[in-house]
């Protein structure tokens, strides 16, 4: 079994995800350049955060027309779990594997802080380690965060619940206040409709170790592990 | 084209005097590259001319110290093979002209400076300085540096984990803006820039060169009038993608064993790195215009050679190692090329078009650059202004002090700042000291920037003194040992007696406080003439200190932990009120003495602090300073949401002991209250128990109980609203 890193020219979480995940499983990932054009046999995918390509253009456009991301839409699309954090969401709604767009945040700047974030529910296999509803502190770090999509598509991804995580106050009330960047109904991740492809803004390799302030994004890596064993 | 006119050498800001010197050296006439080329290595900027005499006077050397000032970066042991590597920077005239790209652009170059020399960066600081809060064009300013530090930094991907901003009517036409990096590497690999050895090839790698910056040095070594605006085309435009290119490929070519020297392209580009390094390595060097990668076409030798276009880095190869260099470069998809090689001429030779453009000798452009020995005296003030009226409500005074432009939170700044990225950082913004750690290890390095301008204002030495101080004293204050410092020196125009006085009076004081807290300086920056239309800035010699944790396990926060703990201060509590904050608010007093700094019991205090921590005898510790007990207090509560009670036995005004800035203390919490008082009676330390933490509200003597949450509302609520981004 092997987790697949992908990195891009000004990929920059790249190293902090493949700690966390080394942590979780005791496999140390593959990390693949962007130029290659096809993946190594991999069961789990990652997508890091980072400015891939300088966020030039748009952010995650360019990265989206790499020679590696064709491997990966194949791959997706024959259920290999394939996770995007940050700059890897924004990545995953430009190949089209998620619906969608994540605008500049509401307040135009760039925002790097805890948030509350709910688990919406654990039935996807990148939750399974979280309770249905539980709230999380995990970081967020970005610039362009505000996911927008249009009605019929937000009404979809609701009533599918292919909303994973919206932010939320410590309560766990999706409120106004706890919206940090202006998504529609505080969506903070979604999944593809076969739920093998997850984008979520949040930063849960940032907040899974004590000494860093916090381990609520350790069960999301032990969730990957047991992916990747079954 | 020739121009020598008076006028022109002028523009390029050289001397009568320093133009003769040039033409005797050179034994005719400088074409206008030349002059261009003096011009530069000889600006303040570059050579250090009004400040060299007296920064020699600094203690750079200790133990750890593998390299001190002169390259590009400081280099500290920290055991294990690894080692620290930092530097501070100025970017302020650039700042003013065009704040986003500016500070942008600061960050970019002192990134460079720490891993040209081998060093992975693990995080950027930064001491700002912005005009008085009415004047209109400081939120557009700081508004801009922000976004520019947090643009470049995050992009990169090294966190921005601490710094320091304050508001002066004196910084209104001249803000300051000094970025430092601090990077690791291994002991062994660290990377100079002595070109030594004749025949190998000089490689340029990174961004092509275009006509940005072209004078920046020049324009950073003058005073600005009403016509700064125009100085727009000097301020270059930074890319913080190709950046962290060309830091990935850096180190990855750093693996092997392909480099002899590396030195970046920073202040005066081209013209300064090769001279730098034919110079350290007593060789000469020949460049041809037409190999050197331009994004425009026309450009002359002149253009080349002072472009400060960014994101570049010049190298000396071992023969036979270019083709490995190459693909490195080929692979981050850089521009690489061969402009030239090293010889035993001892002459910068440059090339266009197959013509001699410039021919100086390297060894006068470097070491016959001018060294003034200015007029200087230092006025320091002489009244003591302790007395100060007790305010109408402590609790009123209080929260004034805790919601002011100097005291208010900063979240709104760090905030645009990732400082996680790395997933190393151990304490964030908004502690004394943060701390990150060193990757894959339990070692943490702490750093810290500090300085408090009016004090130094008041008077030089104690001011410079306290600097270190102050920030030793952070460093000490999350459980780490302060290894060594990086200064930058933000002075007026050192040209006026009073101006130098300043700048002599703070290097007396910043050496005697480094030597006997035995911190070194390893590297450092000077940048003077910050003035316009003859005010000049406050007197800004900011220090970053840095210092290593060898088990972060330890550390510990500011934030009290639990009720029920008893609180201490360590030091002695005179209530010194004279250039405190509370004077600069409550009172119209003025030109008074800061508190003194007694560095032996500075030291000590400091000593006793860490043996606390290094036994688990504290929760919680917090450095007293702005604003005195009373504000160290309302932070510690305010970070954790938890009270405390608060009491003095204290013979002085309440107002003195709560808001009095005595040096050399700081607030601690324990849940073992008698080990501390026992220890502190075999140490021999002052120690005053002050109370005990509580749930939710902060007593003060002489106040009513105040809620914590109402603390925390006035202490966050006014640089968002300032900004307008409520």
């Amino acid at each position: 079994m092997s987790v697949a890193v992908i990195v891009f020219p000004g990929s920059n979480c790249d190293r902090d995800v493949a700690v966390a995940i080394e942590a979780a499983t005791n496999v140390s990932p593959t990390m693949i350049w962007h130029q290659e054009t096809s993946l190594p046999k991999c069961e789990f995918i990652v997508i890091p955060g980072g400015f891939s390509y300088g966020d030039y253009l748009r952010s995650g456009a360019i990265a989206a027309l790499s020679p590696v991301m064709h491997s990966v839409v194949d791959q997706a699309k024959k259920g290999t779990p394939v996770l995007g954090i940050c700059n890897g969401f924004q990545i995953l709604t430009e190949t089209g594997l998620l619906p969608g767009t994540l605008m500049r945040n509401a307040n135009l700047k760039f925002i790097c802080r805890d948030i509350t974030l709910k688990v919406e529910q654990n039935t996807n296999l990148f939750t399974s380690e979280y309770k249905s509803g539980e709230v999380l502190t995990i970081p967020i770090a970005h610039h362009d965060g505000n996911y927008f999509a249009d009605p019929e598509t937000i009404k979809l991804l609701e009533s599918s619940e292919r909303v994973a995580f919206r932010y939320c106050n410590s309560n766990g009330q999706t409120t106004k206040n706890s919206n940090p960047n202006g998504s529609i109904n505080n969506i903070a991740g979604i999944l593809n409709p076969e739920g093998n492809v997850l984008g979520m803004m949040p930063h849960p390799e940032r907040l899974a170790e004590k000494l860093l302030g916090g381990s609520d994004g350790k069960p999301f890596f032990s969730a990957i592990a047991k992916a990747i064993n079954l | 084209m020739t121009v020598q006119s008076s006028n022109t050498r002028d523009l390029m800001g050289l001397s009568l005097k320093e133009y003769e010197l040039i033409l005797q050296l050179l034994g005719r006439d400088p074409n206008d590259t030349e002059l261009g080329i003096f011009s530069v290595m000889w600006s303040e900027h570059c050579s250090y001319k009004s400040s060299k005499k007296w920064l020699k006077k600094l203690p750079v050397e200790g133990p750890h110290v593998i390299q001190g000032p002169g390259e590009n970066a400081g280099v500290v042991d920290i055991g294990d093979g690894l080692a620290v590597v930092f530097k501070i920077e100025s970017h302020n005239h650039p700042s003013f002209i065009e704040p986003f790209q500016g500070a942008a652009t600061g960050v970019g170059g002192i990134l460079r400076d720490v891993f040209t020399m081998g060093a992975r960066p693990i995080a950027n600081l930064n001491a700002l300085r912005f005009g008085s809060i009415e004047n209109e064009k400081t939120r557009h300013l700081l508004g801009g540096v922000v976004a520019g530090i947090g643009g470049y930094g995050n992009c990169v991907g090294v966190p921005t984990v601490g710094g320091e901003i304050n508001f002066d009517p004196s910084y209104d036409g001249n803000i300051l803006v000094n970025a430092m990096t601090v990077g690791i590497a291994k002991k062994d690999k660290i990377f100079y820039s002595a070109a030594a050895g004749i025949d190998l090839p000089v490689v340029y790698v990174g961004s092509k060169t275009g006509r940005d910056g072209i004078h920046g040095a020049t324009m950073a070594s003058a005073e600005f009038a009403d016509d700064s605006s125009e100085k727009r085309p000097t301020v270059q435009v930074g890319d913080p993608f190709t950046e962290k290119l060309l830091l990935e490929a850096c180190l990855e070519l750093m693996e092997t064993d392909a480099i002899i020297a590396i030195q970046d392209m920073g202040a005066a580009g081209l013209t300064s790195s090769s001279v730098e390094m034919a110079s350290k390595g007593g060789v000469g060097i020949q460049l041809d215009m037409n190999l050197v990668p331009r994004r425009e076409t026309g450009m002359t030798t002149y253009e080349i050679m002072l472009s400060e276009s960014q994101e570049r880095m010049l190298m000396v190869l071992k023969p036979d190692h270019e083709e490995t260099a190459r693909k490195v470069f080929k692979k981050w998809d850089l521009d690489f090329s061969v402009i030239g090689s090293t010889n035993n001429t001892g002459y910068l030779t440059l090339l266009e078009n197959g013509k001699t453009t410039a021919h100086i000798p390297i060894d006068p452009l470097v070491s016959a650059a001018p060294e003034y020995d200015r007029d200087w005296t230092i006025t320091s003030s002489e009244k003591i202004g302790n007395k100060i009226s007790p305010p109408s409500s402590i609790t009123k005074a209080l929260l004034t002090l805790i919601e002011s432009p100097d005291l208010c939170s900063r979240h709104w700044v760090w905030e645009q700042y990732d400082h996680m990225v790395m997933g190393d950082t151990i304490i964030r913004p908004g502690s004394d000291a943060a701390l990150v750690r060193v990757h894959g290890t339990k070692k943490g390095i702490a750093m810290t920037t500090d300085c408090t301008p009016r004090y130094v204002k008041s008077d030089p030495i104690e001011g410079g003194k306290q600097a270190v101080a102050e920030a030793w004293r952070n460093i000490t204050s999350v459980g780490a040992k302060p290894l060594a410092v990086t200064n930058n020196l933000n002075f007026g125009n050192p040209e006026k007696p009073l101006i130098m006085g300043q700048l002599v009076g703070s290097i007396k004081g910043m050496s005697e406080a480094c030597k006997v807290l035995n911190c070194p300086v390893v590297s450092g920056n000077v940048s003077l003439y910050n003035e316009t239309n003859n005010e000049a800035i406050l007197p800004t010699p900011v220090i970053g200190c840095v210092g290593l944790m060898e088990d972060i396990e330890k550390s510990i926060t500011l934030d009290f932990k639990a009720t029920e703990e008893s609180i201490f201060v360590i030091g002695k509590t005179y209530g010194w009120l004279g250039c405190s904050v509370y004077q600069k608010l409550f009172s119209s007093i003025s030109d008074v003495r800061p508190p003194p700094v007694d560095l032996i019991k500075e030291k000590k205090n400091g000593e006793f602090v860490r043996f606390l921590i290094d036994n688990h005898l504290l929760t919680s510790c917090h450095d007293i300073s702005d604003g005195g007990i009373g504000v160290a207090l309302a932070e510690m509560s305010i970070a954790s949401g938890i009270g405390a009670i608060i009491n003095t036995t204290e013979d002085i005004p309440i107002h003195n002991w709560l808001f009095g800035e005595d040096q050399g203390r700081y607030i601690i919490t324990s849940k073992d209250p008698n080990s501390i008082i026992s220890s502190s009676k075999q140490h021999d330390i002052d120690l005053e128990q002050i109370g005990k933490t509580v749930e939710t509200t902060l007593t003060l003597p002489g106040s009513v109980s105040i809620p914590v949450t109402e603390i925390k509302a006035a202490h966050t609520r006014w640089l968002p609203e300032y900004m307008g981004t409520v």
